[in-house]
């Protein structure tokens, strides 16, 4: 048993990322053609040169075709991957591991979904046939039955644990004003964040993510090959992943205060890229802030802050564009929304531009740190996938 | 014509067991007049659940009858309100009950008298037999039968006693008057009764009464001035009022504690009385239940010594005692009179058939499975074993009667439900078990950590007229019915 990692091997060249936002006007394939569009003008790199893609959507379309058709691509290796809110993060695993293999010269990763068609409000999946047993709630519903059990467990009184909340979602909803390409472009208070109606358990409007419509793509190749498509490349430290069994929903030992299978994801990552300090390390990351608790939790389960005291670091600022270790400086899934098959592939878009000195001057981080972190993940508390990958742009 | 019924009693058989089902709701009939200004009158009539049908109710009531562990060789569904129609409900319930295959269940008629033929067929037949008769009545707002009538579900098992499972009352004589006449009528799919002028259904009912009730006592050797309990049961409420001033001759023999709480739960109704009357009833005591409907049947049945000893697991008196009340709002809600704004979220698809049938034990029995080498639990069941690795070395077992306690819970607003928001926990089961699921029978806001539950088999949803049977949780104890707390 062994996650050897790919680290060094394997370089981004080029991203392109849409706004998210709710896009009446642009279906699923002027979402594709979008984002790729803009990630081949990033590069010197071209549509003839990309010898395989993985396009990740949850439920934009099935079979590779979906991507091959408004691309116009014939007779390439064009594969459609899904797991979950992971789906995008998948895309560009399954690329990058298909260079590092010595398999193909260039490989395209693409994100997408169009969830703004359904007419329904928050995300949904459409399920094969079953026997009716299975769970209906929300996953706000099943995210916020971690707020009050880590209150509870590390004795955080309820207006503390709300004020905890709030600070994360106005610290996004802050970073994500200062970025043109997120949905959600104006700064909250902790007031209004605590007056928003609530949607499940403790969980009001402004602790959820947003819901949009948005592509992401990147351009991967052997790291030696690197510098022939850009001056400035995003060497690949870590992709690591890990799926739960689901065992936690019935296992009368899970507390709902933590997500194993992300703590599993960076351990691993951590190892892949050599990472020991990762708030030392680290210039950023990117994470899953699907909901506010979920953000606090995986303040722990990545190794930000000891068991039991993300919630002081967060009132602390800690993780604040100014803090030690800024958290979503993009704004992250509050102030982007959640195409599922793209979010992946917007984190490290975000990794793209800060670590490269790109992202818009209001938000641009100044660190001499060559290395970020995203992490995704998928399913709910007990029954979940996740992602961790580890970008830098120097190689070790 | 009346004719009296002449079959051959066979002795010793007789009510095994008798339980009833009240659902836990109560709309006050006060409700109805302040909001209509006319209707509803001063008492209170029981509600099911918006997640509750006939079908379900019956389970509940069979489930309470079988608490014991009793076995039984026959089951026979009788409602007048079914689920479905050309599909057997009452396979449904031997589903959920767990009843072996070579158990047949029937569904019997759909009328208010059909649970009387149910009865005596299984009076009648080999071994034990299982009867579950349930009702869910409707009527037009501010009609006597919105607030009169109610929900319910009985269930008894008849047969020869065993020292394990004796007999509580021998069924001593029968008695039938039958007789064509309209005195109501619904078309099927129609959820409003109608109703000839009164005075005719009355006179018709004081004959045929008499004759019944006569015709029974005389069956069973039994002298009028004998009976110690005369229940009655029928939806023609002066006729029953009446029947009771003459048959019971000035004697305080008239038993009913049940109608005033429930309202009259129709083809439910007069089991539920008799399971009721039982309850207080002590040994060698005469009773004689008596309905109205199309005609009119009396039993006679004879306390025996067992009565004194064999309590039932969850009396009728108990369940009346507790239950809450529910806002005019949601009963006209639950019913489909009133269709309110549901969240802006996807109904739920239809339940795959094929699915169902492979998770039968699962889906409407709620058996989950152990693993033998830890005693870990899993629900649903799982092939293979997450210690060992083992495929298919797990055990069955069956979590529909254990009993839980709320870990952690949620209320969820904007999930799809037939009536929002959905309260969910997780549960532990003591025993062993962890399960997430939904709760019903509950106001959200008085949901607690710790809060135990038991298992309720109930109807989740129906899609493409298909009904998605499934169990939730319920609290428990149950608050009284005083309580101000609405839903």
């Amino acid at each position: 048993m062994a996650s050897h990692g790919i680290k060094d091997r394997v370089a981004i060249v080029a991203m392109g990322c849409t706004p998210f936002a709710e896009q009446w006007d642009k279906g699923l394939d002027d979402l594709i053609i979008d984002a790729a569009t803009e990630c081949f003008a990033d590069s010197k790199a071209t549509k003839d040169e990309v010898d395989a893609y993985w396009l990740g959507t949850a439920q934009g379309g099935m079979s590779g075709i979906t991507l091959a058709r408004p691309l116009q691509i014939d007779g390439k290796p064009v594969t459609r991957v899904e797991n979950y809110c992971t789906t995008g993060s998948e895309a560009l695993r399954a690329a990058a591991y298909a260079v590092a293999s010595g398999a193909y010269d260039m490989a395209m990763a693409v994100g997408v979904e169009k969830v703004k068609d359904s007419g329904y409000q928050g995300l949904n999946a459409q399920n094969p046939p079953m026997d009716g047993t299975q769970r209906t709630l929300t996953a706000a519903a099943m995210f916020s039955m971690v707020a009050p059990a880590y209150a509870q467990k590390y004795g955080v009184d309820e207006a503390t644990m709300r004020s905890v909340l709030s600070a994360i979602a106005v610290k996004n909803h802050y970073n994500g004003a200062r970025n043109p390409r997120a949905q959600f472009r104006r700064e909250i208070t902790a007031e209004t964040a605590e007056k928003a109606p609530k949607i499940a358990g403790g969980l009001g409007v402004y602790d959820c993510a947003g819901v949009a419509d948005g592509a992401a793509a990147a351009i991967v190749v052997r790291a030696e090959d690197a510098h022939r498509y850009t001056d400035s490349p995003l060497y690949i430290k870590a992709l690591s992943f890990a799926a739960g069994s689901g065992s936690g929903l019935t296992d009368p030992d899970y507390d709902y205060t933590h997500f194993p299978e992300c703590a599993t994801a960076a351990q691993d990552a951590y190892a892949q890229a050599g990472i020991t300090d990762p708030i030392a390390e680290l210039a950023m990351a990117e994470v899953h802030d699907c909901f506010t608790p979920t953000e606090l939790v995986l303040m722990e389960d990545l190794g930000f802050a000891e068991r039991g005291t993300a919630w002081q670091a967060v009132l602390d600022g800690r993780f604040a564009l100014d803090g030690d270790l800024p958290i979503n400086p993009d704004g992250g899934l509050k102030s982007f929304g959640h195409p599922v098959g793209a979010s992946g592939l917007r984190m490290i878009f975000e990794a793209w531009l800060q670590l490269r000195g790109k992202a818009t001057p209001e938000r641009q981080l100044s660190t001499s740190k060559t290395k970020a972190l995203t992490h995704n993940l998928g399913g709910y508390p007990g029954e979940m996938v996740s992602f961790v990958s580890v970008l830098g742009t120097e190689l070790d | 014509m009346l004719r009296r019924w002449t079959g051959t009693l066979v002795t010793m058989r007789g009510i095994i067991t008798a339980a009833g089902y009240v659902p836990y709701r109560r709309l006050e009939g006060k409700q109805i007049s302040a909001f209509f200004g006319s209707g509803g009158g001063r008492g209170t009539r029981t509600v099911a659940s918006h997640d509750e049908d006939t079908t379900t109710m019956g389970v509940e009531a069979a489930r309470r009858a079988l608490a014991g562990g009793l076995t039984v060789d026959s089951l026979r569904f009788a409602t007048p309100t079914p689920a479905y129609v050309d599909k057997n409900n009452a396979s449904t319930i031997h589903a959920a009950l767990r009843l072996p295959a070579s158990v047949g269940a029937y569904d019997v008629g759909g009328s208010l008298r059909s649970w009387t033929g149910a009865l005596l067929g299984a009076l009648d037949g080999p071994g034990h037999g299982l009867v579950v008769a349930a009702d869910l009545r409707d009527g037009l707002p501010t009609s006597a039968d919105e607030a009169g009538c109610g929900d319910a579900a009985a269930a008894v098992v008849v047969g020869e006693g065993t020292d394990d499972a004796p007999v509580i009352a021998e069924i001593i004589g029968r008695g039938a008057a039958t007789d064509e006449f309209l005195d109501r009528w619904r078309s099927p799919g129609d959820t409003r009764p109608r109703l000839w002028e009164e005075r005719f259904g009355e006179t018709r009912y004081a004959e045929l009464s008499r004759a019944a009730y006569g015709a029974a006592l005389a069956d069973a050797g039994v002298e009028a001035d004998s009976v110690d309990r005369l229940v009655i049961s029928g939806m023609h409420a002066r006729a029953v009022k009446a029947a009771g001033a003459k048959l019971s001759a000035g004697r305080d023999i008239l038993v009913d504690e049940v109608t005033a709480a429930t309202g009259q739960t129709g083809g439910a109704h007069a089991l539920l009385l008799l399971a009721a009357a039982l309850e207080a009833a002590g040994p060698g005591e005469v009773i004689v239940l008596l309905n109205l409907a199309d005609g009119a049947d009396a039993l006679v049945l004879r306390a025996t010594e067992a009565i004194a000893t064999v309590r039932p697991a969850d009396p009728v008196a108990s369940q009346i005692a507790t239950g809450a009340p529910l806002p005019y709002a949601k009963f006209l809600t639950w019913r489909g009179a009133v269709t309110v704004e549901p969240p802006r979220r996807p109904s739920p698809d239809r339940v795959s058939s094929t699915a169902a049938w492979r998770n039968e034990d699962w889906k409407f029995g709620f058996v989950g499975s152990k693993d033998p080498a830890t005693g870990a639990i899993s629900m649903p069941p799982a092939r293979v074993s997450k210690a060992t690795g083992d495929v298919d070395a797990m055990e069955p077992v069956s979590m529909a009667d254990a009993v839980g306690t709320i870990v952690t819970f949620t209320i969820d607003r904007v999930a799809y439900s037939p009536s929002p928001p959905i309260v969910f926990a997780v549960v532990d089961f003591d025993g062993g078990g962890r399960f997430p699921i939904e709760l019903t029978d509950v106001d959200a806001d008085e949901v607690s950590i710790g809060d135990k539950v038991t298992m309720t088999f109930r109807r989740l949803f129906t899609s493409d007229g298909i009904h998605d049977y499934f169990w939730k949780g319920r609290p428990r104890p149950v608050r009284t019915a005083t309580s101000t707390k609405e839903a």
